[in-house]
């Protein structure tokens, strides 16, 4: 379900990959090095959006600095295991998202809870609900990404 | 941190999106009961405060057509993992970028950097990338397909429930 990307297109998404400022007019500066209106920059970023190509435009919030606490977890999970586990894994609220994954540790999730002390507590209960060892990945750095489509 | 009444009633009001229109911050504010330079000006401030990060958009990989995502992983040596994880995370291609322990003996990689592609020998070749990279501080690395998305909810603030 994808589409073609217009040149205007690519250069839209790169350029919200940066910061807008926050100002009366966010996309006055973004329009003008464009050539456009800001009416009409966005309105090709709510197409962008109406057709799923951005999930989300606003602000980007630091879910740690909202108060809660995350850890990316993994668990190596016996093929045969795989449904049981991951159906016990999953109806766990605090799981946010999980991938399975090619390698001997097959199943990747993150827990978003409350506090940090319930990380553990969610991980421990995962590990007796499941059997497995519950291994905990926080970060401890997170480095200054930038993601570009090819222009 | 904890967040004002007000800063809590601004995340729930923004954290679904801004409306795509000139003036976004008018139209958020007007449902606040705020000014729009009252809003920007609290906006500035948890901008300020490292709560909000950018604004901006998020891309949807896979309908840009980016279906192979590879979780790669490095053991980098920890005296420089900090400066060559910037590097890394730099790379147009990278689109998470962390430090992380290590969890030995089964696990010895302490950088981990996504990367999405069309294919998966697309984002092999981007792996090659960081691998010259980062050189011979890197002992060994692995790169993780996913295979399926088991569960996906989005990160949500909740509403305070008393």
């Amino acid at each position: 379900m994808t589409r073609k990307l217009s040149p205007l297109e690519r250069t839209l998404i790169n350029r919200l990959q940066d910061d807008l400022p926050l100002v009366s007019h966010p996309f006055q500066e973004l329009a003008q090095e464009l050539g456009l209106s800001e009416e009409e920059v966005a309105g090709h970023i709510r197409t962008l959006r109406d057709d799923g190509l951005l999930t989300r435009f606003g602000p980007f919030f630091d879910a740690e600095a909202l108060g809660g606490a995350f850890c990316l977890c993994a668990i190596a999970v016996p093929p045969e295991r795989f449904e049981d586990v991951l159906t016990k894994v999953n109806a766990y609220p605090e799981v946010a998202h999980n991938y399975e994954r090619d390698h001997k540790l097959n199943m990747w999730f993150v827990l978003a809870t409350e506090s940090q002390a319930a990380i553990s507590a969610t991980a421990e209960a995962i590990e007796r609900d499941t059997g497995l060892p519950v291994l905990l990945f926080p970060k401890e750095r997170e480095f200054f990404i930038g993601f570009r489509v090819n222009a | 941190m904890t967040l004002t009444p007000q800063d809590r009633t601004i995340v729930e009001a923004t954290q679904a999106g801004l409306p795509l229109v000139t003036r976004p911050f008018a139209v958020v504010a007007e449902s606040l009961g705020l000014s729009e330079a009252e809003l920007i000006d609290r906006l500035k401030q948890l901008k300020a405060q490292g709560v909000i990060r950018r604004i901006g958009a998020a891309p949807n990989h896979y309908r840009l057509g980016m279906t192979a995502n590879g979780m790669t992983v490095w053991d980098v040596d920890d005296a420089v993992v900090d400066s060559l994880g910037e590097k890394v995370g730099a790379l147009p291609f990278v689109t998470h970028c962390y430090r992380r322990p290590r969890a030995l003996p089964d696990w010895p990689y302490n950088l981990f950097a996504m990367v999405h592609g069309e294919t998966r020998e697309e984002v092999i070749a981007k792996r090659v990338e960081i691998s010259s990279l980062l050189g011979k501080a890197c002992r060994a690395g692995d790169i993780l397909f996913s295979t399926r998305i088991l569960k996906k909810t989005g990160m949500r603030l909740r509403g305070k429930e008393g």
